[in-house]
Order: C-alpha cells, then sequence, then structure tokens
C-alpha cells in the first residue's frame, strides 16, 4: 500500500507568518515609542548641559551635544549654578547620599527588628502593635508634616541631620514586606536553632539575615532612590547652604521672575543628580530582581 | 547511660485534651517507636520531650534529670526533622558544626566531631556543598549527622523518613538501626508508617487519640495486640473484624451467620451472649473446603507477585479480606477460619480477651 501524499497548505502557512510579522512590528514600534517619550527630556538635558547659556537662554532647543559640556560640569560640581551660585553639586551630591543612605540603612535596620519581633515572639498585646505599625502606612510624610515639624523643632533638631533622617525612617511599608518574608521561613528552622542553643540575637543574625539578604539589597535599592528624592521634608527643616540636598538645591536654582537663569549649569546639575540612583539600580539589579521575585528555599 | 522516664505527661491545647497522662520508661540504649495515625499526639509528645512544646503537667526526665522546665539546647538531645531543617545558607560542614560552635567547642574539636560523623554517614565529600545541591538521601544523612556531633543522651527523630521515596526509605531505615545500635543512644523515633515501626523499634508505642494503647515489642505487638485499635492499625491489610457472641461456658464463640468456632487456647470470662468482636489477620485465613468454610463471594484482586490479597464477602455481607501465597482467580473463594490464629476482643471496650 502506497502512503497518503503529505498535505502541505502554503497559503495558510504564508497567512500565519505574516500575521507573526505583523504583531511583532506592532509590538516594537509600541515599545520604541514608549522608550522615547521616557528618554526625550532626558536628552533634552543631556544637551542642554552642553550648550553656553546663551543658547537656552534666547529660546533655541538644541537637539544635538554642544561644546561647553566641560566648562558647565566643572562650574556646577565646584560652584554651583543659578542666580544666587547656591551650594556647588558635588556637595549637595555629598548631603544626598547621605541622607538617602541614612534613610535606607535605618528604615532596614528598625524594619527587620519590629518585623522580627512581630514574627517570632508571643507577647501581650503583638497584634496590636502590628496594626499599629500597618496604620501607619495611611500616614505618608506629607500628611504628618506639621507635627513632625513641629516635635523636631521643639527638640531642637533643625537643621541637624538627626532632624532630617529619623522622621523619615519610620517605615511600615518595609517592615510589611520583612513580615511577608519571615513568614515563609520554616518553623523547623526556629526549632533546629533552638535545639541548637541559639538564643533569639544568634538566630536573627546567623539564620534570618543570611536568608533575607536578597530581600534587604531590593529593598535597598528602594528605600534609597525614596530617600534620595524627597523633597518637602528636606525643604522645611534644612535652611543651611551646606547641608542642602541635591533635589532641592536643583529646585532653588531656578529664579523666579525675570531673572535669567544658568540653564547649563542647572541641566549639567540635574544630569548630576541622576547619577547615583541610576548606578545603584544599575548596580544592584541582579540583587534587586532576585529579591522581589525568589526566595531562597 | 542515659534514659528517658515520661511521668503523667498530659497536654492540652486550649479547651482540646491531646494527652492524656503518658507514662513510660525508655531504657539505655533503647529505641522505642512512637506509632499512631495523624493526630493521635505522637508529634506533641516528641515535641515535649524536646522541649520545643510545654507540657500541661506531668514530668520529663533525662538521666535521672527532671527536664520539664529547660530550654531544649539544655536537655542534651537532638533532634531530626521529618523536613530535615538544614539552614539553606550553610554549607554541610556549617550546618553540622552550628551547635557546637554555639556551644563554643574548640574548632579543632569541632573539625574532629564533623569529620568522625561525616565519615560514619558517607558524607565526607559533601561538607563544602550547600543543602540545595544535595540529594533527598543525602540531606536526611546530614540532619543526622547534625544530631550525631552533639553526643547527645538522647535521639529524637520525627517521621525522618516520610519525605524520601519508598527505596530510599528502606534503605535509610536499615542504615538509621544500625547506626542507633553501633552509636548505642537512647532514641525516640515518631512515625505513622507501621512497617518503620515494626522493623526499627525494640519497643513500640501505638498512640490512640492522646493515650497509649500499647506498650510493647513489635512482635508482642503484632502477635498480642491489645485492643482492636491496635489490632487494626498493626499489619498489612488490616485484621479482619468479625463479630460473634460467646457461647456459655466461654468456649466458643457463635458468629451472626451461624456457625461456631471453638476456642484453641481455653475459654474466655463473660456470660453467655456477650458480644465478641473476634479477629483475624488475612495471611491466617486459609482457602479450602470443608464443612464450615465461608463461601467468599470474590469483590477484588490484588496481585502482589509471592502473594495474592483478596477483598470479599461472606454470606451475611462481612468484608473479608484474605492474602493467599502465590496467584488466585475465581468468583469465589470457599476460606476456613483457623481458630488457633484467633485474637478475641471484648465488642464494649474493644479490649483483648486472654484466656
Amino acid at each position: 500500500m502506497e502512503a497518503p501524499p503529505l498535505i502541505r497548505d502554503d497559503a495558510l502557512l504564508r497567512a500565519t507568518r505574516r500575521r507573526r510579522l505583523v504583531s511583532r512590528v506592532v509590538a516594537h514600534a509600541a515599545l520604541i515609542l514608549g522608550v522615547l517619550i521616557v528618554a526625550f527630556p532626558i536628552w533634552m538635558t543631556l544637551v542642554g548641559s552642553t550648550h553656553d547659556s546663551g543658547t537656552i537662554g534666547r529660546g533655541e532647543v538644541p537637539l544635538l551635544p554642544g561644546t561647553h559640556a566641560v566648562e558647565n560640569y566643572a562650574t556646577a560640581w565646584g560652584k554651583g549654578g543659578g542666580v544666587m551660585r547656591t551650594t556647588p553639586a558635588s556637595l549637595m551630591l555629598w548631603n544626598s547620599l547621605l541622607m538617602a543612605v541614612l534613610i535606607a540603612v535605618g528604615k532596614i535596620a528598625i524594619s527587620i527588628l519590629s518585623a522580627y519581633a512581630v514574627v517570632f515572639f508571643r507577647f501581650p498585646g503583638r497584634m496590636a502593635a502590628f496594626w499599629a505599625i500597618f496604620i501607619t502606612l495611611m500616614l505618608p510624610v506629607e500628611v504628618r508634616i506639621i507635627p513632625t515639624f513641629q516635635v523636631i523643632v521643639d527638640l531642637n533638631l533643625g537643621n541637624t541631620w538627626a532632624g532630617l533622617v529619623i522622621p523619615l525612617i519610620a517605615s511600615a511599608t518595609a517592615t510589611l514586606l520583612f513580615r511577608q518574608f519571615f513568614l515563609t521561613i520554616p518553623d523547623e528552622f526556629v526549632e533546629a536553632a533552638k535545639i541548637d542553643g541559639a538564643g533569639p540575637l544568634r538566630f536573627l543574625k546567623d539564620v534570618v539575615l543570611p536568608l533575607s539578604l536578597t530581600n534587604i539589597a531590593a529593598l535597598f535599592v528602594i528605600l534609597f532612590i525614596y530617600g534620595w528624592n524627597q523633597y518637602l521634608w528636606p525643604l522645611l527643616i534644612i535652611n543651611d547652604r551646606s547641608m542642602e540636598t541635591i533635589v532641592v538645591g536643583l529646585s532653588k536654582m531656578i529664579g523666579r521672575g525675570d531673572s535669567q537663569n544658568d540653564w547649563n549649569t542647572i541641566m549639567a546639575t540635574a544630569v548630576l543628580a541622576l547619577l547615583p540612583p541610576v548606578l545603584v539600580v544599575a548596580l544592584m539589579q541582579r540583587w534587586f530582581v532576585r529579591g522581589l521575585t525568589e526566595t531562597e528555599k | 547511660m542515659a534514659t528517658l522516664s515520661l511521668r503523667d505527661v498530659r497536654k492540652s491545647f486550649n479547651a482540646t485534651q491531646v494527652l492524656h497522662g503518658i507514662e513510660l520508661e525508655v531504657a539505655d540504649g533503647e529505641l522505642v517507636v512512637i506509632v499512631g495515625a495523624s493526630g493521635c499526639g505522637k508529634s506533641t509528645l516528641l515535641r515535649i520531650v524536646a522541649g520545643l512544646e510545654t507540657p500541661t503537667s506531668g514530668q520529663v526526665v533525662i538521666s535521672n534529670r527532671d527536664v520539664t522546665g529547660l530550654e531544649p539546647a539544655d536537655r542534651d538531645i537532638a533532634m531530626v526533622f521529618q523536613n530535615y531543617a538544614l539552614y539553606p545558607h550553610m554549607s554541610v560542614f556549617g550546618n553540622m558544626a552550628y551547635g557546637l560552635k554555639i556551644r563554643g567547642l574548640p574548632r579543632a574539636e569541632i573539625e574532629k566531631r564533623v569529620q568522625a560523623a561525616a565519615e560514619i554517614l558517607g558524607i565526607g565529600a559533601l561538607l563544602e556543598r550547600k543543602p540545595k545541591q544535595l540529594s533527598g538521601g543525602q540531606r536526611q544523612r546530614v540532619a543526622m549527622g547534625r544530631a550525631i556531633v552533639r553526643e547527645p543522651a538522647l535521639f529524637l527523630f520525627d517521621e525522618p523518613l516520610s519525605n524520601l521515596d519508598a527505596k530510599l526509605r528502606v534503605q535509610m531505615r536499615a542504615e538509621i538501626r544500625r547506626l542507633q545500635r553501633r552509636l548505642g543512644v537512647t532514641s525516640l523515633f515518631v512515625t505513622h508508617d507501621q512497617v518503620e515501626a515494626m522493623t526499627l523499634g525494640d519497643r513500640l508505642v501505638v498512640m490512640n487519640a492522646g493515650r497509649p494503647a500499647q506498650v510493647a515489642p513489635p512482635m508482642e505487638i503484632f502477635s498480642r495486640p491489645a485492643d482492636t485499635y491496635v489490632a487494626g492499625f498493626i499489619g498489612s491489610p488490616s485484621m479482619n473484624f468479625i463479630p460473634a457472641t460467646l457461647e456459655e461456658g466461654g468456649r466458643a464463640a457463635r458468629l451472626a451467620e451461624g456457625s461456631a468456632i471453638q476456642f484453641a487456647d481455653g475459654p474466655r470470662p463473660g456470660p453467655a451472649g456477650m458480644p465478641l468482636i473476634l479477629g483475624l489477620r488475612p495471611e491466617h485465613i486459609e482457602p479450602g473446603d470443608g464443612p464450615d468454610s465461608l463461601p467468599l463471594a470474590v469483590e477484588l484482586i490484588e496481585p502482589l507477585g509471592s502473594e495474592t490479597v483478596v477483598h470479599g464477602r461472606a454470606p451475611g455481607g462481612l468484608a473479608v479480606t484474605a492474602r493467599l501465597p502465590g496467584a488466585f482467580s475465581g468468583a469465589v473463594l470457599p476460606v476456613q477460619l483457623p481458630a488457633g490464629h484467633l485474637h478475641v476482643f471484648d465488642a464494649g471496650s474493644g479490649r483483648r480477651l486472654d484466656p
């Protein structure tokens, strides 16, 4: 008996190929459009930071880089920009870095400890404590800013690092995330540690912290950027020019009314302000993704 | 020398009492297996001995020292968990050494002990690996190693084999037994698996609803079960239970459908007409025609290779399971109920009735 001839539907095959091609083109077009929308303002800033102050002052919108990059960045870095010749970007960057790191580290430390207490200990009022923490989620810095300001001023903490950082450290989000993670640590680890003779702090240091490393890294990225981008609170609490953070300083550079702005220096400062968060994300990306997606078990 | 004794240990979770006064003496070097269905309180009992759970009342005494109020670390025990509870971020060496490190043993001593234990368990080549890189059987060994290095007075095993596949389970079972004999460490082993219990234990504690139904060596539990629960729990397939009543003089039992079985080993005490339950193990049921044979209507045949399990119904609707050597096929199986292998229980209390 002869085998039946193989059926080959060329028309259907071509239609399938065409459909696949079209869907790929559409997907890429949408993505490219998205990238352009996000990237264009950044490109404008980058380009703006390489021209002299006159170019932008005349109302031109250059789309190609100019030749004044080095001097603009040197001015921004060393002397500061704007009409008022404010704080140099180098100092503001350092201030922002210090603030962001203090906030991130402080938040992580306090959240780990409070989540550890809520998850691993039975004490009276445990759930009440948890809910109290949870409820503060509904009160972001901006809502409680007036009473917080009053407290900090009464404590004489205005214009100090403590006054700047401490109110921003109290955090429910990180506590919640750590709580959820700690809940996934099997009871057997706790029990094995008890039999091994590890006390609560030892268990925290030897077992819980090493297991939380990726989560800590992911949270550090999020909280660093949160801290870096703080605007309202530093604006209120810091008057001292030498403690100015870059996000606040940047907006102060822009003069009001008729005054002429050094847009080239301002844009150079803006680019500098962008770099640290970008670096943190780029360097910790691997950890960041792992910490948010997988658990080590 | 290490012994364990439990004195009237009781435990309630809120209003629910899960342990009703456990008394148990474990001799030095003995391996006692606590076996029972899930929810019978066997794990709770083990956790009370470990100190992970506090008894509502009663005492836990290890080597003549009352440890009831002590922390787990101060009880001189080691425990092997069901899912091994190996710390995932530590190497095999780290896992085994952790308890010793906390106790502040010198580095050299720790190395020596871990090496020795790894040698015994055949995991010497794995010491640098992480638990994630190990197979189930290797993890099991590491968990055992972690217990061994501590050189404890008492080993506690909480269903350590139930996460292994069937073949490995049999292998590790034998290995645990050999190891325990070799080290001579007093051990308490919790399992729900009756084969594990029978093969491992010097003695068994069969738990039923928070009470020890019987405490005895495996073969005694098998041949002289103390009540219908133990009789039904130990042995596979389960023992057949046949309702009957006691005859005048206690020398025979009358089955529901009319026939009588004479007791081979003597009269049972009790009034005539007392309701009884007769127990017969499937392997003791003999095929064969005779004047008093029972024709079983065959419902299901399970061939196991060297033997065949036949599920059938006697006239009157009673389900009977028989285990026959070799193969079997057919719709009707006439069987004899051999009086010599009969277990007699009081239908009211479920307790065994002996002559």
